[in-house]
Formats: C-alpha cells, sequence, structure tokens
C-alpha cells in the first residue's frame, strides 16, 4: 500500500464523517435562509432576501449575545487564571489530581439541572434572603442579565481552568530561577516570564468559551427568566414556536458570519501579541 | 387458587422477557409462561369492546410511542396496557403545541400516539401529518357520551381525525396573602393593571404566544384569537408597557409561585388545582372578559410505524375506568359523561376544575389561524426581546 493511499484511507472516516456532519448542515442552512415560510410553517424552496433584510428585528437579541459572551468569558478569564495558577503551581502535588477532579465534578450533572438548582440559590428564599438577614435589604437576582452572568460563569469556568492550568504547568520553572537570579521581583517574573508564556492556554480557554457562550440559549432561558434574550433563544422561539424556518436559518447564516469574522480577528491579534511566535497556537 | 399457572414474578417474567428477547424461547412459550395469553384472554372477556381488538390476539407488537405533555398519564395505566398487551410505552414529552408540529413537519418523528390541542387538528389535516381515525378499532369512544363542545374539534369535515383526552381552561394565579389593599382581581384588566401597579416584579406570563396575546387581547376586550394588525398593535403596546414589572416570561411558573418569588401568573387548570391543593392562598381566577378553553386530543400521525397498537393504546386509555384513573392522577376533567360517573363528587363540585356554565361560555376555543399567524409570532418576538 502506498502512503499517499494509506493517508487516504485513514482520513476517508473522518473526510466522511465532516462532509455529512457539518458542510451538509451548513449547505441546508444557507439554502433555507434564501426560502420563505411555507403557510402552516417550515420551509417552502424560493429565492428571497428578504430573510435577512429582516435581521434588523433580532438586533437586540444579538446584542445582548454581543455583549454578554465577551463579558462572560472576560469574567470566566479573570476567575479561571488566579485558580488555574493555584492548582498548578501552588498546590501540592499530591493533592493537585483530587483538586483537579474536584473542577470537573459538576460536569457529572447536567447543565439543566445545574442552572435550576440556581434558580432556587438566587430566588427570593435564597442568597437575597441571606442577605436580607445581614440588613442589607433583599436585591433582585434571579431573572436579571446578572444572574445570567453568574450561570454563565459557573457553567462554563472549567473550561477555561483546564487550558490555562495545562500552559501553566508546562512552564519551565528554571526560567522563573533565572528571572529572580538576574533581580526581578517575583511580580515582575510573574508579568514577564509566567503570563507571556501562559498565553497560549489563555487564548485557547477564551476562545472555547467565546464560541459556545455564542451559542447559548439554556442558561439565559432559565436564569433570565425569558427576559434575557440571546441569538440562541430566538433560533429555539424560530425553529420550534413560530417555525419560520427559513428566517431561523438566515438568522443562523448571520451568527456563523458573525463568528468567522471575530474569530478571524481574534487570531490576528494573538498572533501579533505574540509576536509572530509560533508556539503560540489557538488549539 | 391453587394452579398459579397464570401468576409470575416480577423478577421471573423479566428473566423470562430476556429469553424470549434473546431468542431463546419461542413468543408462544413466552406468552404461555408469563401469563400473557390468559392475561389478553381473560382482559378480552372482561372488557366485551376489547375483545375483538386486534391487540386482544397479542400481536400489536412490542412497544408504542406516545408524544404527549408532562404529568399527563398515570404511570400504573402504563403498566397495565403492557401486561394486557405486552407493547410497552415509549412516552416523549413535549412542551409546546409548535415543538409537536415541527416535530412531524419534518417527519420520521417515529409516533404511534400524539396528543393535539384542539387548534392545531385543521393544521395536521391541511398538512397531510395525520391519520383520519378508524372508529371500529376504538371500541370504547362512544360519541354520545362525550360533551360536543370538547369533542367537535377532533372532526373535521365530517371526518373524525382524533378523539377528546381532556379539557380545561386558562385564567391566572394569584397569591391572594399578598393581595394587601387590592381586592382579589377578578379580570384581565386587573390582572395586567396589577402587574404594573402594587404587583411589579412579580408576575409571571407564559413564554407562549397563544396565551400571553390572548390574554393581553383581552385587556381590551378583544377576541382571544384575534389577528387584526390594530388590536395586536394595543395587545403589543400593553405588554411591552408590562415587561419591564415582569417577574418572568416562562410557562415554568410553579417553582417560582410555590417559593413566593412570584405572586401571580397565568396558568392552566392544572396548575392552577395543584398549587391551590398545596397553598389554599394561591387562587384559580377565571377572567370574567373570558380567555381560553382548550381540549386535548389522542390522534395517530401519518406513517405511525405500529398502527395497531395506536388503536389499542387510544382504545385502552379510553376506557372509562382507565380514563378515569387517568383524571384522578393528573387532575384534568374530561368531556367523557361516563367517566363523570366513576369521579368523587368532590372532584366534579371543583370550581377550579368544573367552572361555573357562565364563567364557561365567555371563554373561547384557539382558533388554528392563531396558531400559525405569522404577525402574533413575531410581536412575541419583539416582546422578548424587549
Amino acid at each position: 500500500m502506498s502512503p499517499r493511499l494509506r493517508t487516504t484511507l485513514l482520513l476517508a472516516p473522518a473526510t466522511v464523517w465532516l462532509l455529512a456532519m457539518l458542510v451538509l448542515p451548513l449547505v441546508v442552512v444557507a439554502v433555507f435562509s434564501f426560502g420563505e415560510r411555507a403557510a402552516a410553517g417550515g420551509y417552502s424552496a424560493a429565492f428571497s432576501l428578504e430573510n435577512f433584510a429582516n435581521l434588523g428585528t433580532r438586533w437586540a437579541a444579538f446584542k445582548n449575545t454581543l455583549m454578554l459572551a465577551p463579558a462572560g468569558t472576560v469574567l470566566c478569564l479573570l476567575i479561571a487564571y488566579p485558580l488555574a495558577y493555584f492548582l498548578a503551581v501552588r498546590a501540592d502535588p499530591k493533592w493537585r489530581t483530587l483538586l483537579l477532579i474536584l473542577v470537573i465534578v459538576p460536569f457529572w450533572t447536567s447543565i439543566l439541572i445545574r442552572s435550576y438548582a440556581w434558580i432556587y440559590l438566587l430566588g427570593g428564599q435564597g442568597v437575597p434572603k441571606l442577605v436580607g438577614l445581614l440588613g442589607f435589604g433583599s436585591p433582585r437576582l434571579v431573572n436579571t442579565p446578572f444572574a445570567v452572568l453568574i450561570g454563565i460563569v459557573y457553567g462554563y469556568l472549567p473550561l477555561m481552568v483546564f487550558p490555562i492550568f495545562v500552559s501553566l504547568e508546562r512552564l519551565d520553572k528554571r526560567l522563573l530561577e533565572a528571572s529572580a537570579d538576574l533581580g526581578s521581583p517575583p511580580w515582575r517574573s510573574f508579568l514577564q516570564v509566567t503570563l507571556p508564556l501562559s498565553m497560549p492556554g489563555v487564548a485557547t480557554g477564551c476562545m472555547l468559551v467565546f464560541i459556545l457562550l455564542m451559542g447559548e440559549f439554556l442558561i439565559p432561558a432559565m436564569l433570565g427568566g425569558g427576559k434575557v434574550f440571546f441569538v440562541g433563544n430566538a433560533l429555539v422561539d424560530l425553529f420550534l414556536q413560530s417555525r419560520n424556518w427559513p428566517f431561523g436559518a438566515a438568522v443562523a447564516v448571520a451568527l456563523v458570519v458573525i463568528m468567522l469574522v471575530t474569530v478571524t480577528a481574534y487570531m490576528r491579534l494573538t498572533r501579533r501579541w505574540a509576536g509572530g511566535r509560533d508556539d503560540v497556537s489557538l488549539m | 387458587m391453587t394452579d398459579r399457572k397464570d401468576f409470575i414474578s416480577r423478577e421471573k417474567f423479566m428473566a423470562e422477557l430476556w429469553r424470549y428477547k434473546n431468542g431463546s424461547v419461542t413468543r408462544r412459550h413466552f406468552l404461555g409462561v408469563t401469563g400473557l395469553g390468559a392475561a389478553t384472554a381473560v382482559l378480552g372477556a372482561a372488557m366485551p369492546g376489547l375483545r375483538s381488538a386486534a391487540w386482544a390476539q397479542g400481536n400489536i407488537g412490542d412497544r408504542v410511542v406516545l408524544a404527549t405533555w408532562p404529568n399527563y398519564h398515570d404511570p400504573e395505566n402504563f403498566d397495565a396496557f403492557r401486561e394486557a398487551t405486552g407493547a410497552a410505552v415509549d412516552m416523549n414529552v413535549f412542551g409546546s403545541n409548535e415543538e409537536m408540529l415541527a416535530k412531524l413537519q419534518a417527519g420520521g418523528s417515529g409516533w404511534d400516539v400524539f396528543v393535539p390541542t384542539n387548534y392545531t387538528i385543521t393544521t395536521y389535516v391541511d398538512e397531510d401529518l395525520i391519520e383520519p381515525l378508524d372508529l371500529s378499532k376504538i371500541p370504547n369512544y362512544d360519541a354520545a357520551s362525550y360533551n360536543q363542545r370538547f369533542a367537535g374539534p377532533g372532526t373535521v369535515d365530517g371526518t373524525v381525525y382524533a378523539v377528546p383526552k381532556n379539557w380545561g381552561t386558562t385564567g391566572f394565579a394569584v397569591n391572594t396573602a399578598q393581595l394587601g389593599a387590592n381586592p382579589k382581581p377578578t379580570t384581565w384588566k386587573e390582572f395586567w393593571d396589577m402587574t404594573m401597579a402594587d404587583f411589579s416584579g412579580r408576575t409571571m406570563v407564559h413564554d407562549y404566544q397563544l396565551t400571553t396575546i390572548g390574554n393581553a387581547l383581552k385587556y381590551y376586550g378583544y377576541s382571544f384569537n384575534s389577528i387584526d394588525p390594530a388590536e395586536l398593535a394595543d395587545a403589543e403596546k400593553l405588554l411591552l408597557d408590562a415587561k419591564p414589572h415582569l417577574f418572568a416570561i416562562s410557562s415554568d411558573y410553579q417553582p417560582s409561585m410555590r417559593s413566593g418569588d412570584a405572586w401571580m401568573t397565568i396558568c392552566w387548570t392544572g396548575d392552577g388545582k395543584q398549587m391551590n391543593r398545596d397553598m389554599p392562598e394561591i387562587e384559580y381566577v377565571l377572567g370574567k372578559e373570558g380567555g381560553e378553553l382548550w381540549s386535548d386530543f389522542y390522534a395517530i400521525p401519518k406513517g405511525a410505524p405500529h398502527m395497531d397498537a395506536a388503536y389499542a393504546l387510544i382504545n385502552f386509555l379510553l376506557d372509562p375506568a382507565v380514563n378515569a384513573k387517568e383524571s384522578l392522577f393528573h387532575g384534568y376533567p374530561t368531556a367523557d359523561a361516563r367517566v363523570d360517573a366513576l369521579m368523587p363528587p368532590e372532584v366534579l363540585n371543583d370550581p377550579i376544575l368544573y367552572p361555573a356554565a357562565d364563567l364557561l361560555d365567555a371563554l373561547e376555543f384557539g382558533a388554528a389561524v392563531t396558531l400559525t399567524d405569522p404577525n402574533r409570532a413575531e410581536l412575541m418576538a419583539r416582546f422578548k426581546s424587549a
């Protein structure tokens, strides 16, 4: 068997899978986006740009997503970095595995059930009541954008922790010794050695969280009380409620285009940021 | 009885079932040793109407797929059905008629029986998604014993496509302990006015255009089903004004009502009954202006993979004794006089389940066009994203 044939054969399953599960559905979505809603809902073949012209009616959903997804990503990063640093650098290696498992444990339960638990935690009988007992009034938490952010950080934190942990753990400790030997105080070693070398993990984590957040619909629906409307929620309504598939397809295409643009810009930016070094890969 | 051939323990039954499934015993051995053959014969004899039904011969297959609503069946009835016929009920639970319609439109649902609401049936007929029913296979359906108001929507152009399951109303539930100086609201006008005043931040509306827009229309005295652009514009203004005062837009309102976070919500009969039973201060109100009356049905989708089992299941569930058990389990009334005769008087006299005639008369059935009207769908999207 020639190496070329072997390569082809080995790649065949993945290629077929990608074609059938990624390319084909995307083509269907693209074709549908130019169609018309059938009288009782669904798709009826046509060539019309009307669905794209109507995208403005979902502006609020795009705006919410484009504000809360980056905000959620940054919050995740701010909380995940110290945690990953602690796990990779400070934690006793004896306990490290156990602590890492604790980070994953929540994933063993469905996000639906965990979000439901947050409804009670943030509801009137939960945290607000506790705060009220301490004499600070009872703030409304559940069904606000703030509750959605809490849910997002809670749900996505592990996805941010792990890439950063890996990049910090691989860090060559001798570099820090060298930095100290040359008279650098610890904070300066962190800013000039540790942080730049952990950027690949940061970039990967941010990308993972951001991409998944752009499609999120469950957390806003549950913790936003249906009042915090993401593109994902608009899509669910368009496909399952009003059954306007062509318009739903157009919204989906718009989301894909927005993602392609932001992700490409982000990759260019991180590459320039890293000074063209090719060890800063994204995935 | 000394001869226990007709009895088999649960464990033994499962063991035999596995042997049968693995092919190590024949179907005849399985039916004989488990007593299913005898059970079907006994049931057939006990229920005369069932004697000639296909499943009495035990050849309806081993499963039947039912698409239905949450908490809408007594699991014991399904156990009895499986024991009687050998067909296990595989249940798919849905959140809205739109989701059901979307799934059937997409094709390949694999359902044998589904539970559409009155206003969807003509759409299913127009889309050729629903099977006309062969009533000879549903001997337990006695049209004469049904209240025609609730059974009627199952018949389209003289053909019966669906037989009635349960009916109910859409009103609102209010926690009377939180009323303060307000009188107990009795109208939709008061519902919305209180939402924007003393109940600000405490009211929930359905995440469902039919009921939320419908009951906003009732504020002005318009029809629940209106698709008139001017009337919908009024409803939209009310909804947008009320939105900042809403606790949530969600059809899952029981948890928040029970925890005290929400004080008032648009509410379906069964939820109203369940909350009132556990917390008497939560009362169920039918708006004086009217609102929605609904009726759910059993129907068979086109191309159901287990057609015999579908008929057998519908017939089984419409048996008055089984149906009464269902009704007592989930709390929704049936439209069948034979079932009412089996219900305890306190249920029949319950004002939540069986509202007074004058309140019922003001209610409207949702219309097919209300469900499919694109303008109402877009209005709901604007309301939710505002």
